[in-house]
């Protein structure tokens, strides 16, 4: 590991401006996946601002009936909490689909959603990676790609974003909150807060320098039933190959409202319009699932190992609306 | 027993064996801790000179002290601020029961108490855990006076070549903490309750430990004898 300076920040604002030093720094909160970067030296931080003491641990009701979840609740707090539970329940599925109890004991919420990917060649540092060094090239476009993206990947990076929670939350449309330097803030919703990768895939989110996610604001929960599914190598502790988030409102004759996306697929938690629109006006039954699943995953390309997501992410949307259909609420 | 100090032969574990303590004192004896050394360096035969951490422009500012509680003895040291917490607890502290596997959240090898809280000892860094109170597998019984879990593992037979055990029995204190307070997992059907401890919602809590000899089934019997659960 490299040599680094800390510090401790003393509050939010102090952290932003530490942060507005230079790319040289990084916050550092649980650091479950930091760390482990650090140590292969993939991430060379000159400084850490540690931003963990910070008060950012609650989760609130909004004035909407919403839910304002502070940055740095942990993943186990997050889908512990009672009306997470109740209100939420994709978005605990999905926070206990991932890691283990260790590691979400460890790890925050903001952090979750500014983790890096797990493609093996970033993690590589005798392979060429545009994300780790950009203009070095990409070494997945024709390597072993099996758990690579099938959409939204450039001719530069192919690589995916790892996180359950952020699939769920990306079905619940969520924004971040977040503050600059000046003592700014603004909201972004999940589908700004990712860039495409397109020519620089090194710059993964549209966040400033110093800007710091402070917390995550969820609208109150859309009607329907709410699912979360993962497909992995093993029953647990595994990264998804697929996985599906979804809430389905309907009354058994039609489908009246839909919200779909896919993890492990794409650079960023995939939200599908495509799907929702094939879905919502129509019976819940399975040729309007397929047909949804189809437009889900239209575009969507394999580069070879990881041909089989495609046939795998639709049966898996198929498998979850049937699960839904059958609930009708 | 006296505070954890850099400065003097650190504490050994309650539950280390003569032969360690043995080997221990050997290695100790020539380790040459100047009484304001910083940086200390790693126990190893190998690794006994402090010079280990070349020296950079960055050396000042990588120094730094923290002070945090382990196995409720206060301990205040200078450290390299790339010191994980595990190895705070081996290196400096000497308390070698809780083991390096993979040194990357892999493997659960290394798990400790965070403030009561199971975490990979691995993926923290100790400069963030000031005045923070870590429980290590020393902290938790004697041989004449064993904690329930590891009474239940040698009754069980939890374990093979043994070099998990310590991290799966601090995990399995934290897990059963998480259940008595209601936390569901991935694999409770109704994530709105609070299930039953079943031998599968054990395995799913402890995927986190892995087990290389594969003695899972022991493990579990062993956890389920403590949590009270049921033996399907």
């Amino acid at each position: 590991m490299r040599a680094f300076a800390y510090e401790r920040a003393a509050d939010v604002r102090a952290a932003s401006l530490s942060g507005a030093a230079g790319p040289h720094v990084r916050f550092i909160a649980g650091g479950t996946n930091l760390l482990d970067l650090m140590k292969l030296e993939v991430e060379t931080p000159a400084r850490l601002v540690d931003i963990s003491r910070l008060p950012l641990r609650q989760i609130a009701t909004t004035p909407d009936g919403g839910l304002r979840i502070g940055a740095l609740v942990t993943n186990s707090d997050l889908a512990a909490d009672p009306l997470v539970r109740r209100r939420y329940p994709l978005l605990s599925q999905a926070i206990l689909a991932g890691a283990s109890g260790q590691l979400r004991n460890r790890a925050t919420t903001a952090g979750n959603l500014l983790q890096r990917t797990r493609c093996f060649y970033f993690y590589n540092l005798a392979m060429p990676c545009n994300k780790r060094t950009p203009g070095s090239g990409c070494a997945a476009i024709g390597g072993f790609n099996r758990i690579h993206a099938i959409l939204g990947a450039s001719a530069d990076c192919i690589a995916t974003h790892p996180s359950d929670m952020a699939v769920a939350m990306a079905a619940l449309d969520a924004h971040v909150e977040t503050i600059a330097a000046d003592g700014s803030t603004r909201t972004l919703s999940l589908n700004n807060l990712y860039r495409p990768p397109g020519n620089t895939p090194h710059l993964e989110t549209n966040l400033a320098q110093s800007e710091l996610i402070t917390a995550v604001l969820l609208a109150p929960p859309p009607r329907g039933a709410q699912f979360y599914r993962k497909v992995r190598d093993r029953a647990s502790y595994a990264f998804a190959l697929v996985s599906v988030a979804a809430i389905l409102h309907t009354d058994g004759a039609k489908i009246h409202a839909a919200r779909i996306a896919f993890g492990s697929i794409a650079p960023r938690p995939w939200r599908s319009p495509e799907a929702e629109h094939a879905l919502i006006g129509q019976a819940p039954r399975c040729e309007t699932f397929e047909a949804a699943a189809a437009a889900g995953l239209n575009g969507a390309r394999g580069y070879g190992h990881n041909d089989f997501k495609i046939p795998l992410a639709r049966r898996t949307l198929v498998a979850v609306l049937q699960d839904l259909a059958a609930r009708r609420t | 027993m006296p505070p954890h100090r850099t400065d003097d032969p650190p504490d050994r574990g309650r539950l280390a064996t003569s032969r360690r303590s043995l080997l221990q004192s050997a290695l100790l004896g020539g380790y040459t801790l100047g009484s304001n050394a910083p940086l200390a360096a790693p126990a190893t035969a190998a690794q006994q000179s402090p010079a280990t951490n070349a020296p950079t422009d960055a050396t000042a500012d990588v120094a730094m002290r923290v002070a945090l509680t382990v196995n409720h003895q206060p301990c205040s040291l200078t450290i390299d601020t790339r010191t994980t917490l595990l190895d705070l607890l081996r290196e400096h502290l000497i308390l070698t029961g809780t083991k390096k596997g993979c040194d990357h959240g892999q493997c659960g090898a290394c798990t400790v108490l965070l403030n009561g809280r199971r975490i990979n000892s691995c993926l923290a860094l100790a400069v963030t855990l000031e005045g923070d109170e870590i429980t290590t597998i020393e902290g938790l019984g004697t041989p004449n006076a064993p904690h329930p879990l590891q009474a239940a593992f040698v009754a069980h037979d939890g374990f093979q070549c043994g070099y998990c055990t310590s991290g799966q029995i601090c995990s399995a204190i934290g897990m059963l903490a998480e259940a008595a307070a209601g936390w569901p997992s991935h694999v409770t059907g109704d994530i709105a309750t609070s299930p039953p401890l079943t031998n599968q919602e054990i395995a799913e809590r402890m995927s986190g430990n892995l087990c290389r000899c594969a003695a899972y089934p022991n493990i579990i019997a062993a956890i389920s004898s403590v949590a009270g659960g049921s033996t399907q």
